[in-house]
């Protein structure tokens, strides 16, 4: 569409030229949003709503990955509700669900704590911001070490208090609060600062005024700050549920999935299934990507609708 | 303790880069005369070896240009898949018996039947033979296996008055005694849950004989027997007075090394590729000891788990003609016999020299007087059964009062893979 170069103009026969160049020109402004988006809608077209229907189809087969595949309709669902090591991992991405969530409760006190003007707090700001910037791995890594039976500090501390240290990570009642004791310890600091930059944007005229009318301690911040806050807390609750259903690095890292399995979530028993050295069931490992995908829906759609009914507000 | 925990660790995170880089490798077009080789020799001896094998190579075809890519060892299990389909390359390393069933099945795997005949390996390589053999046909080629058995710390049973238990009673009476002296009786680490497959291969071949422990990994009969059962009774004899290291699921095979180099716990049931790891902990060979899995039941014939490494043509290599003859190459008894020294581990070839040392002779000394060998629990028997079973046996390991539960899970993963 260069073509209006005047080097280029003198080749083209006029005709063609004018006539190109007038739709272009006609047209500019409709087709300039579509062709800004293309780029990102095809890639986000071939990487993530095609593999999402891809899972879907994949599903309905049983197929080991690299051999014949067979349509078995919807026998693997119908294994799925049958698999306690399925019910196992729902179940603990439901108790990582609920764990998760006191993240931002903490994020908040944290953040409030933080928010005040005293020498040296960006430092000390950075530093509670510090895990969040870690990788996933480090931090399994970390408190593997931390909970390790024969040295960690946690088996330390126990012996100080003289009593057996317990093995959280082989331990199939302790194992899952153990890992997401470890996601906290990031998930916290994301909240901490969602919070810290909501705190920044209060207007300093309500606090006035709230103080004027009386409210000090915990009602200005239910009545004043909070509702103030809210579209922090919404950001931090919809990242903290994402990040409970995606939950995977930290159970790869810290147990793969066990002792015997007990600590598996959704997205780790999928791998399991699909892609790990024992797993060579696809279209079961597809069919519990399409629950997790179903699970999520429900929190991705509640976010949309949101979102879609704020921006009308605003208009 | 530390150190072994960053290791172990720290490869899995660094499997991850190595297998970035190694694809990025492969991409290349080849050329004719270019053959390309992928192992899982991440290790420094294996990879010494390969090594040297190539280099031999090279020096024997120079008109032949090998180009060799090292996966790490965990991460070539899943990779493996991707590139026999995608970028095949001419030779690939894989074990043999049911875990390379699923590429042969595949029709991804090359028959080099004619390589075995043209070169006489059907006589020399003749141990190896049946588990390289599906449908009649070869499908690979074996170059090293090893022994499992028990390594015990011969200074603590001397210093205890413990002989070299022999049969069932006397291990566990060895066990009560270092029980008694607070010495765990059993290392062992099942975070990986392949280490218990050790001990079920092994209490079953004794409690019920090679034939019978075949025909469960083929899947023809149910958990639930009551042979399969008397098995667990066996396994809980040792589980129940706590005769294994304790909180074994939080380790790895490696961080559960250092208590028996401590000499906190006294007997590792291992493969003879512990060794290694034993002697760089400090441990000397008058220390440390080697022995048969003791007899269970009186009579039956003594089978051995002894799993084979071996190299595979991809049905999609390019150059396979090349790929025969290092194939030919690495099958002969003086390569093997070189390979095999630097690897600490016994050559198939039957006309090579077995590295002097003291594991691997008794280990020869074994395998060669026993009545069968198997692959191993997650070798002979298909990956998704394999899984599923170590997962069981572990958490009997934590356990034992699951086991009726956990056999009949077990019953039903069966019911489902061998249709």
């Amino acid at each position: 569409m260069s073509a209006s170069s005047p080097a280029q103009e003198g080749h083209c026969p006029p005709a063609l030229h004018s006539s190109g160049a007038d739709i272009w020109r006609r047209n500019q402004r409709r087709l300039a949003p579509y062709l800004f988006l293309a780029p990102g809608a095809i890639m986000f077209a071939v990487y993530v709503v095609v593999p999402i229907f891809q899972s879907m189809w994949i599903s309905l087969y049983d197929w080991d990955g690299i051999g014949e595949k067979t349509f078995i309709g919807l026998a693997n669902y119908v294994e799925l509700f049958d698999d306690d090591a399925f019910y196992t991992s729902l179940k603990n991405n439901i108790i990582w669900l609920v764990l998760y969530m006191l993240a931002v409760p903490a994020g908040l006190a944290i953040a409030l704590f933080l928010n005040q003007t005293v020498f040296g707090i960006r430092l000390v700001k950075s530093l509670f911001f510090f895990p969040f910037v870690l990788s996933q791995v480090v931090v399994g890594l970390v408190f593997a070490w931390f909970y390790d039976p024969g040295f960690g500090l946690l088996a330390e501390l126990f012996k100080a208090f003289g009593t057996k240290p317990i093995a959280i990570l082989a331990d199939e009642d302790y194992v899952t609060y153990g890992i997401i004791a470890a996601g906290l310890w990031p998930q916290i600091a994301y909240c901490m600062i969602l919070y810290l930059t909501g705190l920044n944007n209060i207007s300093s005229e309500q606090i006035e005024a709230g103080r004027l009318d009386g409210a000090r301690g915990l009602s200005m911040l239910w009545h004043v700050i909070l509702p103030q806050l809210k579209p922090a807390t919404f950001i931090a609750v919809v990242v903290t549920v994402i990040g409970a259903l995606r939950s995977f690095d930290l159970v790869s890292i810290m147990t793969d999935g066990g002792p015997y399995g007990s600590s598996r979530v959704l997205a780790y028993y999928m791998y399991e299934q699909a892609l790990s050295e024992y797993g060579y069931r696809m279209g079961y490992g597809a069919s519990i990507a399409v629950v997790l995908f179903a699970i999520m829906i429900v929190y991705i759609s509640i976010f949309l609708v949101r979102m879609i009914a704020e921006d009308r507000e605003r208009r | 303790m530390l150190f072994f925990n960053d290791r172990q660790r720290l490869h899995k995170i660094g499997g991850m880069a190595a297998l970035l880089v190694a694809t990025i490798g492969l991409n290349g077009p080849a050329l004719a005369g270019t053959l390309v080789i992928n192992t899982d020799t991440s290790d420094p001896a294996p990879k010494a070896a390969f090594e040297t094998a190539i280099k031999g190579f090279q020096a024997e075809y120079p008109d032949v240009e090998v180009k060799w890519n090292v996966f790490d060892h965990e991460g070539y299990k899943t990779s493996i898949r991707n590139f026999l389909t995608a970028e095949a390359p001419d030779i690939a390393a894989w074990y043999a018996g049911n875990r390379m069933a699923p590429f042969v099945k595949a029709g991804l795997f090359e028959d080099v039947s004619d390589v075995w005949l043209e070169n006489g390996l059907n006589d020399s390589l003749a141990s190896a033979a049946p588990s390289m053999t599906i449908d009649g046909k070869k499908w690979g080629m074996p170059y090293t296996y090893y022994q499992w058995g028990i390594y015990y710390r011969q200074d603590i049973f001397d210093k205890l008055g413990i002989a070299t238990p022999k049969t069932w009673d006397e291990l566990l009476a060895a066990s009560k005694t270092l029980k008694d002296n607070g010495i765990t009786p059993f290392a062992i680490g099942t975070k990986a849950l392949w280490p218990t497959g050790g001990w079920f291969d092994y209490l079953d071949l004794r409690v019920n004989g090679y034939e019978f422990h075949m025909d469960l990994t083929a899947g023809e009969i149910p958990y639930t027997d009551p042979r399969v059962k008397a098995v667990f009774d066996k396994w809980s004899d040792l589980v129940e007075p706590g005769y294994f290291l304790e909180n074994h699921a939080a380790y790895d095979w490696q961080e559960a090394v250092p208590f028996f180099v401590k000499g906190e716990a006294a007997m590792y049931l291992m493969g003879n590729f512990a060794v290694d790891l034993f002697k760089s902990g400090g441990l000397t060979d008058s220390q440390l000891g080697f022995m048969q899995f003791p007899e269970i039941t009186p009579g039956l014939p003594k089978a051995e788990d002894a799993p084979t490494d071996t190299l595979h043509i991809p049905a999609n290599a390019r150059n396979k003609e090349d790929a025969r003859r290092f194939l030919a190459y690495i099958a002969r008894p003086d390569i093997q016999s070189k390979m095999n020294a630097t690897l600490g581990q016994l050559p198939v070839n039957r006309n090579a020299t077995r590295p002097e040392d003291k594991y691997l002779s008794q280990g020869f000394e074994m395998l060669a007087s026993a009545h069968a060998l198997a692959q191993f629990y997650d070798r002979d028997a298909p990956a998704e059964m394999a899984k599923a079973g170590m997962e069981g046996f572990q958490e009997f390991m934590v356990k034992p009062e699951n086991q009726d539960r956990i056999l009949e899970r077990l019953e039903k993963v069966r019911g489902r893979v061998y249709k």
